[in-house]
């Protein structure tokens, strides 16, 4: 019995893997990829252990186990989460797996929710792992089960990879009826297979490459991989691309030939060379990346007949950002002089409508945190080394308060280098809780052994915010619903060896400010956990509203927090009761004492 | 057939909801739906976009620019940016009530509801406003004007979507004891773009 759902890609593909009869799932959470787990642990029938585990690295080591047991797991992330699982990753491809082992990576073209652009093809390239490449949601969850299929046929982990597009766009996927999968086989011991050793490497190094060889073969007959029409114009594509360029070619399909490529690692080189001699030029429509393009244009070079073949790497396809329909219209006209140009109605008489870069929410304790450091700092030479979470959102104006960000974990230790190279300065380390178990510790070790100058600031809202309110090892909470120990930030922080460390809530705006400049004047590793938990997980207060007759237009409150309830009107600051979530930090700095709760 | 709406405004209005709850009501129609939207940083009070095809078959999730049949402005500044994606002929339904960015506010920028609205009424002729005031005064809350705006595409005819098929993906969707909120502001919707028909 199937029943048609309109699923989020991620949603379809954990419903594939649940389909495929997963029992053990882990991952840490990232946009786009984070509905993965969810959905798995909300939809199992049964069977399945899912985690949010730590971070990507503990993850991947988790599911790496298991697979040796003989179960089948599913590790998820987002493109940088597979930066940090890479030390796993790049040797269990070497040592292979028993139980079906899918690595399930979401890509963001764009970038919409990310530090870089990376392309998971190329990192699945450098391990020698198969990567599959969906085009929709509703293949994602007919894929799963195929992606198991072949990580077990040839023992290898395999890469799911998908991006934004398909990650969180809906469309109409059947699902069937799903069962509770059995128990897995259990570890079998041989240390000639388990136990990674130069030797072994040595002779799995030759394997690997014999693979990547008998896989290319057999992915020329993978059923997805497709050639679509006789026209005499060739597009290549991969991804949510396959879609754009769908719609550029519409009513114009007789002219095409369309190269569908859902495995561009190994590159099916058979079909793809049927591809090349079929068509007098080609174009490839691919996102991130040149990966389709560059196997092309390297099969190309050996044959005897060569055609021209068009992408990024002749600038006729933009190199950086998402591809879109008009986009590859506009260059399938270039390139062919035909496809569908769409033309954007122009509406060049607008007038000006206000720039609207995302905020910290009205209430959000990071505000009242930056706040109290910024206070405690006014006057100092001081760096702000920020972190990845809603957080790094105190870039902002008028907060202003995030100098750097690199990656999970390192506003830690980039504020330790500052003051090796910077000693005349204070330097300020923000990360938030989840992050702080996911990659902070080590910073913090690394600090106190090697007798830094840092404040570290942890600002711990109860939650992984960013990603949508996932538990981590603070909340006491599994992704499963358990309750279990909940780990102390303050408890693990003084076991390191932190002299210093003090709890607050930010939003007590005097006694914050007060906590930080004791911290200021001493040295060494000082640590404050400003600790209030996420507005979007708690019952708000009654809103706060202006008394306007005290209002004396002075608009500090505007100038200092940058909060989105607050706005002026005329003369008058007011704030938008269906916002606010009465935090009180406005009162804490209005001058006038004109800002109260309102009349219940 | 096929056919595009796409919803706009600010993170945290609710366009999400409105837009799971369009595809639900073409999948019961028996069509295929594909939506495409704002999920991750953006979502906090920036700028988001739902786009939402229904049809036959849908090629792909986004919406190109001029291939909209119906725009869903949330906020009034958010559908002037957005109409861009508006085809010729196609139908801008817009809330009246602005939310103010931080960036203008405290750049001191004068932004109104009426230069917007005016500029949506000058260059699209079928352009409906709905009353934020009065989804608040009808459901109690501002928050229901997701709802508003659906009922309205609705009872425009524009997607092939009744009201009847939106009010029962609401009943299956939305949590049970804000139904009958959601409910009132599809009707009030409804309302508004019969009586400036017959007007």
């Amino acid at each position: 019995m199937k029943m048609k759902e309109l699923l989020m890609g991620n949603e379809a593909a954990a419903l594939g893997a649940l389909a495929a009869g997963v029992q053990v799932a882990a991952g840490y959470p990232g946009t786009p990829s984070t509905e993965v787990l969810e959905t798995l642990a909300k939809r199992s029938p049964g069977g399945l252990h899912a985690e949010w585990s730590v971070n990507e690295k503990a993850a991947m080591e988790a599911a790496a186990g298991a697979s040796y047991a003989g179960a089948r797991t599913l590790v998820t992330m987002k493109q940088v989460g597979l930066n940090v699982a890479s030390d796993p990753l790049m040797c269990v491809n070497y040592v292979g797996i028993k139980g079906g082992m899918v690595v399930y990576v979401a890509d963001d073209p764009g970038p919409i929710s990310s530090q870089t652009e990376q392309d998971t093809r190329r990192f699945a390239a450098y391990a020698k792992i198969p990567v599959f490449d969906c085009t929709s949601p509703e293949e994602a969850f007919e894929m799963m089960p195929e992606a198991y299929a072949y990580s077990e046929k040839y023992k290898t982990p395999v890469i799911f990879r998908s991006t934004t597009r398909i990650c969180h766009s809906c469309a109409v996927v059947d699902v069937p009826q799903l069962a509770v999968p059995g128990s897995a086989e259990g570890f079998v011991k041989d240390s000639r297979r388990w136990v990674i050793f130069p030797r072994l490497s040595y002779e799995n190094k030759k394997k690997l490459v014999a693979r990547e060889r008998e896989l290319a073969d057999d992915f020329s007959s993978y059923g997805r991989n497709e050639i679509i029409g006789n026209g005499p114009f060739g597009i290549a594509c991969g991804g949510v691309s396959y879609a754009y360029a769908k719609e550029a070619i519409l009513g114009k399909e007789e002219l095409f030939t369309v190269f569908k490529v859902c495995t561009p690692y190994p590159f099916p080189d058979d079909m793809a060379r049927s591809f090349l001699s079929r068509v007098e030029k080609a174009a490839v429509f691919e996102e991130l990346d040149p990966v389709i393009e560059d196997s092309l244009i390297s099969l190309n070079g050996r044959e005897e007949h060569r055609i021209e073949i068009a992408g990024k790497r002749t600038d006729s396809v933009p190199c950086a950002g998402e591809l879109s329909a008009e986009a590859a219209g506009r260059a399938l006209s270039e390139i062919f002089g035909t496809g569908t140009v769409i033309e954007a109605p122009s509406y060049e008489d607008r007038p000006p409508v206000p720039v609207r870069p995302p905020v910290l929410c009205a209430g959000c304790p990071h505000r009242a945190s930056f706040l109290a450091v910024k206070k405690a700092a006014a006057g100092l030479k001081a760096n702000f080394c920020g972190d990845i979470g809603c957080y790094t959102l105190g870039n902002a104006a008028p907060l202003d308060m995030v100098d750097t960000c690199l990656c999970m974990g390192a506003g830690v230790t980039v504020a330790q280098g500052f003051c090796r190279a910077e000693p005349d300065t204070v330097n300020f380390s923000f990360i938030g809780d989840s992050t702080f178990f996911a990659s902070g510790i080590t910073g913090v070790v690394n600090a106190v052994y090697n007798k830094a100058d840092i404040i570290l600031i942890v600002l711990d809202n109860s939650t992984t915010a960013m990603t949508g309110h996932q538990p981590h090892p603070g909340t006491g909470i599994t992704l499963m619903g358990d309750v279990t120990e909940a780990v102390s930030i303050e408890a693990v922080l003084k076991g390191i060896g932190v002299g210093f460390v003090k709890t607050v809530d930010p939003l007590d705006l005097k006694k914050a400010v007060s906590t930080v400049q004791e911290a200021i004047n001493q040295t060494g590793v000082r640590a404050i956990i400003f600790k209030s938990p996420c507005i979007a997980i708690v019952k708000h207060d009654r809103p706060l509203a202006i008394n306007t007759d005290k209002c004396i237009g002075c608009r500090k409150c505007i100038r200092e927090l940058g909060c989105p309830a607050m706005s002026m009107e005329g003369k008058h600051a007011v704030i938008d009761a269906t916002l606010c979530t009465g935090c009180g930090l406005c009162s804490q700095v209005c001058p006038a004492g004109c800002i109260g709760k309102e009349e219940a | 057939m096929m056919k595009s709406c796409l919803l706009c405004g600010v993170g945290g209005q609710g366009t999400v909801l409105a837009s799971r709850i369009l595809a639900m009501a073409a999948i019961e129609k028996g069509y295929f739906a594909r939506t495409a939207e704002t999920i991750g940083m953006a979502q906090r009070g920036g700028c988001v976009t739902s786009h939402v095809r229904i049809g036959e078959s849908v090629p792909s999730p986004l919406i190109p620019p001029g291939r909209a049949d119906a725009v869903l402005a949330f906020e009034p500044g958010e559908g002037v940016r957005n109409l861009s994606y508006l085809k010729d002929g196609g139908i801008v339904i817009a809330s009246d009530r602005i939310v103010p960015s931080v960036t203008s506010s405290l750049a001191g920028a004068d932004y109104s509801a009426g230069t917007m609205l005016g500029y949506l009424r000058a260059n699209v002729r079928d352009c409906f406003i709905l009353s934020a005031g009065e989804v608040e005064r009808i459901c109690g809350s501002v928050r229901f004007m997701n709802m508003a705006l659906a009922g309205a595409l609705a009872e425009s005819g524009v997607m092939d979507l009744t009201l009847p098929d939106l009010e029962s993906a609401i009943r299956k969707k939305v949590r049970q004891q804000f139904v009958e909120k959601n409910l009132e502001a599809l009707q009030y919707g409804a309302a508004m773009i019969k009586e400036s028909r017959r007007a």
